[in-house]
């Protein structure tokens, strides 16, 4: 897949805003929550102000930026890759250590099958290769929270390979156009994470952490084939929809359970593809974009400047908004991989190859696994368009919220009104509120069957559309009351009186001769001017539409 | 991992077995070695024997017939290891826990509930072997300097207590198991009990040498020579050794024991304080084969904290006595005989072979034509993971730190120059060396490539009718300290692994056995490698060997000086072979 180009208009312009296949175009629908694409060129680009003394000629400033990521996900599994530790997120500090995890002399590592059946699944789900075999290396480096002084992974021949990552966009008019974009999965290996380091600069010590040493990660390698932060976002927030419809990883970003390391490069397009960086630690969707438009931004504006690229590890500063070399790494690193000797060849099986008479406990059936794959998002999207009629675009925002599509259901499960507007209610009224007040959909005052129960209210039309939004805040605040309570004490039903309407009415054109008048004149707006006015005494609690029906009749006699 | 143990059968076809073991003697009709050394608290009964001299399985017997008591047991080899401290062969001396563990020996046996041959035997385990709460060393000051103590028990040591064996102590060896003959560790050299048995003082003074008897002691070989000395001073039954290139079985020949390295993945390796994880064996030191079976009897077996140890259960064995080896059919390996080899240990192996021939086995030459590149092989394949195994001791976590904090990376290096001595840091620099990114192809896995001949060398052999290989262990007989020191470990090493450590290149299991003393009245072992996973059968033909040749016992009068008198009056055995 070749790399979209990044065209530099003319100097001082952001190049974000000329990338011409499709990052700008649908900045705004990134299904990512990551709508600060404006921002992040604003704050990045303000602080490298381009240095430019000519304009150059056409074609001289065409450049290409090639993106790989390297994905570490951690394996939501009760116990670590190799150890029987347990895996909790903020646990006290060293408190979720084995014997092994401090790589005590003599300790070996025993892999835990949960972790093989994870990496399998993602494997699947990803459209690998599953290799039947597959083996363990370790890498040497020295840190302080790498007790072993070498990791476990799987460099030569990783559990699966050869695989793709389907992530789209939505655009159009409308932006009810889905356009699809694939990133390749180069492989899937599975190695140990290492502990943390906590440094305090101020009595100049590190404090190491070793809860988090030898827990299972998924590193999943994508190809460079994304060209801008927001594609890499886009693809990251994919993946990490499809690791949580697994259940192979919480991925859980905040949490450090899904990390993610950035391969940048530019180069002129047509030629070799240029030195690159590798930015290390991004630890949520909207750094990430921010961080690689960064980079690609600064390595195309040392290149302008006659500088070159080194091939280093960098950080990302996110108050500053921009990338920083990492002290610690002066030379390339040599991680002397060696084989790990005291793992045999992890074997896998499928339906075909499993040996008769195999315990069960002891192999595994890819096969098996295959037939326990759960709906992939894409596929849960594509039905939400089908069966309710959805727009593309709200399928996405169902999906990439935690929790509201099930919310979602929920509410359908338990209404009879119509799915566009359980859609609106959910996407515009509820997200509204949860984002207004910064709480996750699980933390909703509001459950899904109080607002299917208000829901089926106005869909009997026994409240207006109005007053529903009224019982919806009452609802949010939360006191217990159901919304037939609060519509009640509320006096928020809809006046179902003919005779008592037709006496509102015929009230208000008394009291308001001048407005019958400009309607009889042929003024279209009064009426509705009428329809206020009667609305009002009624307390919003009448139906328009009769409202109307009443005053044309009374008008017209 | 993976196996065939059909392999074996074709041994079990034609080996005439009986039941039980003629080994077993009763316990009045045995000679004894030594006399008590102090009363026994049970007044006459001990007074002028005790068990010491006997092999394990004998004083098992003694133990269940009351003859003895597991505390009058511990008390003499306690007091036999104060005597002989000289010898270095104890880092450890855990005195309390082994009198601790007598006692609830002692508790059982007189409840009638002895939980098996090993019970309230006294045993001793190679210092690299992680014992919970027992200081373990490693004889390195990386580990001794901050007094690491394991909080647990290596799977091997774990399995000995809970058949209710006496740990004596932790036994001296190479600074983290690098060496071939137990001198390089920070402890200092262990001395060869034979440097002081009265079969080798009377040959020396025949040659009516000049030079300063003490100065000239001999090495035991290694790097398990603590346990080896430890065993062969009588100070305990059995040891624990480990063998990654021949360590176990290398001072098993220097000292006159059977010195067995079971098949790779028999025994479990968890708590075994890594040299080459995929050439270490825990490996068994004994007085003779039997004793070596009944300890592998209760080490093998799959542990589920070693993935590389075998799945299939192992049951307890006793192991056969063969009477007819007419159908055996005996290897020796063409380019085992080296120009290097003693002219004494040349004429020993080849009178071993002729005693197999003239029992009707059929003995044949053999080619390993790979042997050659062995050495060099192995030198890759173990500094590389001793440079990443030996990546852990950072100072960080446990062992050694030195003072310096002036950055990680600084106190690191400080740490590892102090904790570490030459011969560890020499390793671990070459394994890095082989390891970089552009040497990786060429020496890594060139290396690998040639384990995988030699491994196969192996199989081709015994694929051909070959049921055992009959090899020399070692190139001489002991060799005294100031000898042996003229040469740089890594000279020595390489020499002394020569016949010992393709056995470990292919996992295959090994057992050496005092065939015979030298002219110098010192033993000297012959190896016999078997078939993977078939280590009772290479078991039993050792056996039958050993029976054969009745190498002599060590003869350690001047060293216990009030035990003079029951040596004198003992039957010497002489070296005969039966022919």
């Amino acid at each position: 897949m070749a790399a979209p180009m990044l065209r530099l208009c003319c100097p001082g312009r952001r190049w974000a805003l000329a990338c011409i296949d499709g990052c700008s175009r649908h900045r705004r629908g990134a299904p990512n929550g990551c709508t600060s694409s404006r921002k992040r060129g604003q704050s990045s680009v303000a602080q490298q102000p381009f240095i430019t003394a000519q304009k150059p000629r056409k074609g001289e400033h065409e450049w290409a930026a090639v993106v790989g990521l390297e994905i570490h996900a951690q394996i939501s599994s009760k116990s670590k890759l190799f150890s029987g530790s347990q895996v909790h997120f903020a646990a006290p500090p060293n408190s979720l250590v084995s014997f092994f995890d401090a790589s005590l002399p003599g300790t070996l590592p025993v892999l835990n099958r949960r972790c093989v059946e994870a990496a399998v699944m993602t494997g699947l789900a990803l459209n690998c290769r599953i290799n039947k075999k597959s083996l363990f290396d370790r890498k040497h480096y020295f840190y302080a929270d790498l007790p072993a002084g070498y990791q476990i992974t799987q460099q030569r021949l990783p559990i699966a390979v050869n695989g793709s990552l389907v992530y789209s966009f939505c655009a159009g008019k409308n932006r009810s156009q889905v356009i699809n974009k694939t990133a390749r999965v180069k492989q899937i290996q599975l190695e140990q994470d290492s502990g943390k380091s906590l440094h305090d600069d101020l009595r100049s010590q590190t404090l190491i952490d070793l809860n988090r040493a030898g827990v299972g990660l998924l590193e999943v390698v994508l190809e460079p084939d994304m060209s801008c932060g927001e594609e890499a976002a886009t693809a990251v927030r994919e993946l990490q929809l499809i690791l949580q419809a697994l259940g192979t990883s919480q991925a859980n970003m905040a949490e450090g359970q899904l990390r993610v390391d950035a391969n940048i490069s530019v180069h002129h397009p047509g030629e070799p593809l240029g030195v690159r960086t590798e930015v290390k630690n991004l630890n949520s969707a909207r750094f990430l974009a921010k961080a690689i438009d960064y980079e690609i931004q600064r390595q195309i504006n040392e290149l302008e400047n006659g500088g070159e690229i080194l091939n280093e590890t960098r950080s990302f500063d996110s108050k500053l908004g921009c990338t920083i070399p990492m002290r610690d790494k002066e030379g390339k690193q040599d991680y002397r991989f060696m084989p790990e000797p005291n793992l045999p060849p992890l074997l896998l099986y499928d339906t075909e190859s499993l040996p008769a008479g195999a315990d069960p406990q002891q192999v595994i059936d890819i096969d098996r696994i295959r037939e326990q794959l759960p709906e992939l998002p894409s596929v849960t999207r594509e039905k939400l368009v089908q069966q309710y009629g959805m727009l593309p675009e709200h399928s996405f925002t169902l999906l990439n919220e935690v929790g509201l599509l099930e919310f979602f259901q929920n509410v359908m499960k338990e209404t009879r009104a119509e799915p566009k507007k359980v859609t609106s209610w959910v996407l515009n009224t509820l997200l509204g509120f949860l984002k207004q007040q910064n709480l996750a959909v699980s933390e909703s005052p509001v459950t899904p069957s109080a607002l299917a129960e208000l829901l089926n209210l106005l869909d009997r039309k026994a409240i207006s559309s109005s007053a529903a939004k009224q019982v919806f805040e009452e609802l949010w605040r939360n006191e217990g009351k159901t919304p037939a309570q609060i519509v009640s004490e509320k006096k928020l039903e809809l006046m179902q009186d003919q005779e008592a309407l037709e006496q509102l009415c015929h009230a208000v054109m008394e009291g308001h001769p001048q407005v019958v008048m400009d309607v009889k004149k042929g003024n279209p707006r009064a009426i509705n001017k009428l329809i206020g006015l009667v609305r009002k005494v009624t307390l919003s609690r009448a139906d328009p539409t009769v409202i109307k029906e009443i005053l044309e009749k009374k008008l017209a006699s | 991992m993976q196996f065939d143990q059909s392999k074996c059968s074709v041994l079990k076809g034609f080996v005439t077995i009986k039941d039980g073991c003629a080994h077993v003697v009763p316990a009045a009709a045995v000679d004894l070695y030594f006399c008590s050394v102090s009363p026994g608290p049970c007044g006459g009964r001990l007074s002028t024997r005790t068990m010491l001299g006997r092999t394990l399985r004998e004083v098992s017997a003694a133990l269940k017939q009351g003859h003895i008591t597991p505390t009058e047991l511990c008390q003499k080899c306690l007091s036999i290891i104060k005597k002989t401290k000289f010898l270095n062969a104890y880092i450890t001396v855990s005195e309390e826990v082994a009198l601790k563990q007598a006692e609830e020996s002692e508790k059982r046996y007189k409840k009638g509930h002895s939980l098996g041959d090993l019970d309230g035997i006294p045993i001793a385990v190679k210092d690299n072997f992680s014992t919970s709460g027992i200081e373990t060393t490693c004889a390195s000051n990386m580990l001794r300097g901050k007094g690491y103590v394991p909080p647990y028990n290596a799977t091997v040591v774990q399995k000995l207590l809970d058949q209710g064996a006496l740990l004596m102590g932790k036994t001296n060896l190479d600074e983290f198991a690098m060496g071939s003959g137990s001198t390089d560790g920070v402890f200092g050299p262990v001395k060869n009990p034979w440097s002081y048995s009265k079969q080798y003082r009377e040959k020396r003074k025949q040659k009516s040498h000049c030079e300063n008897e003490d100065s000239n002691w001999l090495i035991t070989g290694g790097s398990s020579g603590g346990s080896a000395a430890a065993v062969s001073a009588f100070t305990c039954f059995a040891a624990l050794g480990s063998d990654t290139g021949g360590s176990t079985r290398n001072p098993a020949a220097h000292c006159g024991l059977v010195g067995l390295k079971p098949s790779y993945g028999l025994v479990s390796r968890h708590g075994l304080i890594p040299l080459v994880n995929s050439m270490d064996v825990p490996g068994i030191l004994t007085r003779c084969v039997d004793d070596a079976a009944i300890v592998l009897g209760v080490l093998a077996g799959h542990d589920p904290k070693d993935s590389t140890t075998i799945q299939d259960p192992v049951k307890p064995f006793v192991l056969p006595s063969l009477t007819d080896v007419s159908k055996l059919c005996i290897g020796i390996p063409k380019e085992y005989l080296t120009p290097e080899l003693s002219s004494e240990v040349r004429s020993l192996w080849s009178k071993a072979a002729n005693l197999f021939e003239s029992e009707g086995a059929k003995v044949i030459e053999v080619s390993l034509p790979h042997t050659s590149y062995s050495i060099v092989c192995y030198h890759v394949l173990c500094t590389s993971e001793v440079a990443s195994n030996m990546a852990r001791f950072d100072g960080l976590e446990y062992g050694h730190r030195c003072d310096i904090d002036v950055s990680t990376e600084a106190m690191y290096a400080a740490t590892r120059r102090e904790g570490f001595n030459d011969v560890v840091r020499g390793r671990i620099l070459s394994g890095n060396f082989f390891l970089l990114k552009e040497n990786y192809e060429n020496y890594f896995v060139k290396a690998q490539k040639v384990r995988r001949l030699i491994a196969n060398d192996f199989v081709t052999v015994f694929n051909s009718g070959v049921d055992v290989l009959l090899t020399p262990t070692t190139l001489s007989e002991a060799v005294p300290y100031t000898e042996f020191i003229k040469e740089d470990n890594r000279t020595r090493s390489a020499q002394d692994d020569i016949f010992t450590q393709a056995a470990n290149m292919a996992g295959l299991p090994a057992v050496s056995v005092p065939m015979a003393l030298s002219n110098q009245g010192l033993p000297i072992g012959l190896q016999f490698i078997g078939r993977a996973f078939c280590d009772q059968e290479l078991l039993t033909i050792a056996r039958w060997f050993e029976k054969q040749v009745q190498f002599p016992v060590i003869q350690l009068q001047e060293l216990m000086d009030d035990c003079s008198s029951v040596f004198e009056n003992e039957k010497l055995a002489s070296v005969s072979l039966k022919q």
